[in-house]
């Protein structure tokens, strides 16, 4: 046979599944993979802006730790994207792919919003935060909720729907603004009065708090009550939960409500702790980023602290040492952020395999 | 006579993980032979020919096609090399017609040209014996014609070597004959035939040579000249083995469920039950017979309440409170408020019986969570059935935690009949229950079978395997596209008999009609 076969040599490489590994392993892996990153963007940092690769390194740290403000704000949002990411865990554990997480967020900060400049001075103010945070959970729950009863009866397709509502809160949120900033200037000013109190005069503690209650309630959730359970068989298999007798579109509908409830409650955190008033972009893409953090930590919520912590570790300290390198624009901060993800995401195909090269020596033949 | 070698393997292994599928395997194999490769589950059968098929590359040794060492990376290489595989679940496109399907991928530089094609295949099939349409469509074809296209498609491509996996586990015992036939005229061209199975008188029928795979280790081959049942699966199993069924006389046998008139359709519309009735009664195994896909599913899924009927009633009488229930249009909740005991061990273990990714203790607890006004899951009990079954079934697993996708298949097969049976039922469905089970499990779940009829259970088992429906049950009920085509006394029936039943629906049947004509011609 005179065909290319016969002339090939060994493969240079081929891939392998590995046995299990051993926990630490796996996670001397995982750091291992964020410090390439890291140096990756040092280079790459000497190479675009100049100057010395290493300053970039470390002020990636001062960026993140530098200050006590830097740390409040970095624990601020870090706990605001854990909330997000809790939110959205039984929802994608059910495997349905919620991609309005921001939108639910909006309809928590217009709620919100409404409570502060309707009922401000109308009502007590310790009713007034008991309705701030009630009407934003039911704003996020009824807007999580639509597109889950569509799918439950007419199984229309959750990714796209969820997606949709999210312009169509935005939209809200924009008709509102034109609604309440009488100044015609389409940005409203905070209603620092209305805002619930700021626990120790800082911003960061409430949500840090909440977030706290929010990882230890959503393990428990998800581990050891009958709901959770629910929700992974369904999530699993939908038809060993009809088997089982399980009603797959109470536990749709259920599960959604209490996504998008947590997701309102973070709005209420934004509009209501944070900034006092409302704007489009509120929620900061959380409702994206969350999915990254909750998949990286294989929805186990005390891996998603870790995770939503290299999450924004990375992103602010980016963005500071971009500043401190004289880039004004987002476009860099990006690249890096993007590297590390890369690094990070694809290390897990090198604890699940690995590659196998051809050996040295040729062995047994003529 | 002499022998040319075909094919040789030398010291091949294979490893997934921890999992050593292969290991050192020398398998030879000659022009002009049929070999049988015959294993336990999991013994790597169908690793190993999928390295020869270039599905898998070898993690360890060599390969020789003719007398020289060849690397099959990929299937096209495999191709070049003139091996071919026919895999157990078919890969074709069911809009193309069987000419167009056998062509696809075929890359000779020649002009496509549809008739000539047809004019090949059709060549190919005079010349072994084949019934084969090409201008027909994928769609409009019985399991048995798609896999006739499966093999043309490999003899185009002008492969010598054959390797078919499993290729009687779709087949009626007819259908299996005429495929041995053609086996035969292909091995007399001086083509190399691989096949697997784990059939064992299949195996004693067709093949010249046997080679026997034990967890994934090579442990011989033997001529099948002097080889019988028996000698073969103590080389298979590693130990003599008992491959009796103990059967007992039904006792106190009382109708159980009563099922009249069933009809219903899946959701294309298409009718998959047509007017079925029958009796399952106490202290009985009622074994299920037909094609697969004649409408066995539809009809356990019916009496689970998963199932929604056109119409027909199925009616269970309670042996304690003495009354008369409906299970018509209930759902499986309903039915167990009801106070119906009613176990099922569905076909799909893990899609629906079972959920993989969730450890044996939650799998327990599927049927069960609901006990309690908690809000909070209880793990106790759960817990301490797993482990009686894990003791009392002999199921081999690391631990009560491992999920259960990690256990093999027999072992995820004993989590589920275990569960199914701890529920102490009245009514024991039980869909395929030894698919894919080496030969030990398998008569454990026989035997496992038999105890709940012994203690008065009525069971209804969906099988395969004809012989084992004859040892195991008392009557078998036999259908054919979705209707009842008979319903014999499992101890006085043949196989041929319930494979005639088997075939009997309307459509087939005409087959059946016209096959017998030009056999008569051909005489």
């Amino acid at each position: 046979m005179s065909n290319a076969v016969k002339a090939v040599k060994e493969p240079l490489f081929h891939i392998e599944k590995r046995a299990s590994l051993p926990a630490w392993k796996a996670w001397a892996i995982r750091g291992g993979a964020l410090l390439v990153a890291l140096v990756v963007s040092c280079i790459l940092s000497g190479l675009f802006l100049g100057g010395n690769p290493f300053a970039f390194f470390s002020s990636v740290f001062s960026g993140a730790f530098g200050t006590s403000t830097r740390i409040n704000t970095l624990l601020k949002e870090l706990s605001l994207l854990l909330c997000v990411s809790l939110a959205v865990v039984p929802a994608f554990k059910m495997k349905f792919w919620n991609l309005g997480a921001n939108g639910q967020i909006l309809a928590g900060c217009i709620a919100t919003t409404a409570c502060m400049i309707y009922l401000n001075g109308v009502v007590p103010p310790a009713v007034l935060y008991i309705l701030m945070f009630v009407s934003a959970i039911l704003a996020g729950a009824i807007w999580a909720v639509i597109p889950a009863i569509f799918k439950a009866i007419w199984n229309t397709n959750e990714s796209l729907f969820t997606l949709m509502m999210n312009y169509i809160a935005e939209g809200l949120v924009a008709f509102f603004l034109t609604l309440w900033a009488t100044d015609g200037s389409g940005t409203l000013n905070p209603i620092k009065d209305a805002m619930l109190p700021k626990i120790g005069g800082e911003d960061f503690i409430l949500p840090l708090i909440v977030a706290i209650v929010l990882t230890a309630a959503m393990y428990i959730y998800m581990r050891f009550t009958k709901h959770g359970y629910e929700i992974s068989v369904v999530g699993e298999s939908e038809n060993t939960a009809k088997y089982v007798g399980i009603n797959v579109k109470k536990v749709v509908i259920r599960t959604l409500i209490v996504s998008g409830a947590l997701c309102g409650l973070v709005g209420c955190l934004l509009s209501g702790a944070i900034n006092g008033n409302i704007s489009t972009s509120m929620h900061d893409g959380m409702g994206f980023t969350a999915i990254m953090v909750a998949w990286l930590a294989k929805f186990n919520p005390a891996i998603m602290a870790v995770m939503a912590f290299v999450v924004i570790f990375v992103e602010r300290g980016a963005a500071f040492a971009s500043r401190q390198m004289g880039v004004t624009n987002s476009a860099f901060p990006s690249i890096v952020t993007g590297i590390i993800f890369f690094f990070v995401i694809a290390c897990e195909f090198f604890i699940e395999y690995k590659l196998k090269f051809r050996s040295k020596k040729k062995g047994g033949n003529e | 006579m002499e022998k040319t070698v075909a094919l040789e393997m030398r010291k091949v292994s294979k490893y997934f993980g921890e999992v050593i599928a292969n290991k050192d395997v020398d398998l030879t194999v000659y022009q002009g032979e049929i070999l049988a490769i015959l294993g336990e589950n999991g013994s790597g059968k169908t690793t190993l020919m999928n390295m020869i098929a270039g599905i898998y590359y070898p993690d360890e040794g060599q390969v020789f096609v003719r007398g020289e060492e060849v690397l099959i990376r990929s299937p096209h290489d495999a191709f070049a090399q003139g091996i071919g595989m026919i895999h157990q679940h078919f890969k074709l496109v069911d809009v193309f017609t069987a000419a167009q399907n056998i062509v696809l991928g075929v890359n000779d530089g020649k002009k496509y040209k549809l008739s000539d094609i047809n004019a090949r295949v059709q060549e190919i099939a005079d010349k072994y014996g084949f019934h084969i349409d090409p201008k027909k469509k994928i769609y409009e074809m019985s399991v048995s014609e798609k896999q006739t296209v499966e093999i043309v498609k490999v003899l185009y491509r002008g492969a010598d070597i054959l390797i078919l996996d499993e290729p009687t586990a779709v087949l009626t015992p007819q259908e299996t004959q005429k495929l041995f036939a053609v086996l035969k005229k292909m091995k007399e061209d001086g083509k190399s035939i691989i096949i697997i199975t784990h059939k064992l008188h299949e195996v004693l029928s067709v093949s010249d040579r046997v080679a026997v795979l034990r967890k994934g280790e090579y442990i011989g081959s033997v001529e099948t000249k002097g080889a019988t049942e028996l000698s073969l699966t103590e080389m298979m199993v590693g130990r003599k083995v008992e491959l009796n069924i103990e059967r007992s006389e039904p006792k106190d046998v009382k109708d159980r469920l009563v099922v009249t008139g069933l009809h219903c359709k899946n959701r294309d519309g298409v009718e998959m039950l047509n007017d079925v009735s029958f009796v399952a009664r106490s202290g009985e195994i009622l074994g299920v017979a037909g094609i697969a896909g004649s409408g066995q599913r539809e009809l356990l899924e019916a009496i689970a309440g998963l199932q929604h009927l056109e119409s027909g009633e199925i009616l269970y009488h309670d042996p304690v409170s003495e009354q008369e229930v409906n299970l018509r249009d209930k759902t499986p909740l309903q039915i167990r408020e009801l106070g119906v005991r009613l176990s099922f061990v569905p076909e799909d273990r893990l899609g629906m019986g079972l959920v993989g990714n969730m450890d044996i203790v939650d799998n327990m607890m599927l049927r069960s969570y609901r006990k309690g006004k908690s809000f909070f899951v209880d793990r106790k009990k759960p817990q301490t059935l797993a482990e009686t079954i894990i003791e009392e079934l002999e199921v081999a697993t690391p631990g009560v935690h491992t999920p259960v996708r990690r256990l093999s298949g027999g072992n995820v097969q004993k989590v589920l009949v275990g569960r199914e049976i701890a529920a102490s039922p009245k009514v024991l469905m039980a869909a395929y229950p030894v698919r894919g089970l080496d030969i030990n499990s398998s008569y454990t779940i026989y035997n496992l079978l038999n105890k709940q009829k012994e203690n008065g259970v009525a069971v209804i088992f969906v099988g395969e395997d004809l012989d084992v429906l004859i040892d195991l049950c008392d009557r078998i009920l036999v259908i054919g596209g979705g209707r009842v085509t008979g319903v014999v006394d499992a101890r006085t029936t043949t196989k041929e008999e319930i494979g005639l039943l088997m075939t009997k629906s309307d459509s087939i049947g005409e087959i059946k009609a016209e096959e017998q004509t030009e056999g008569a011609e051909n005489e």
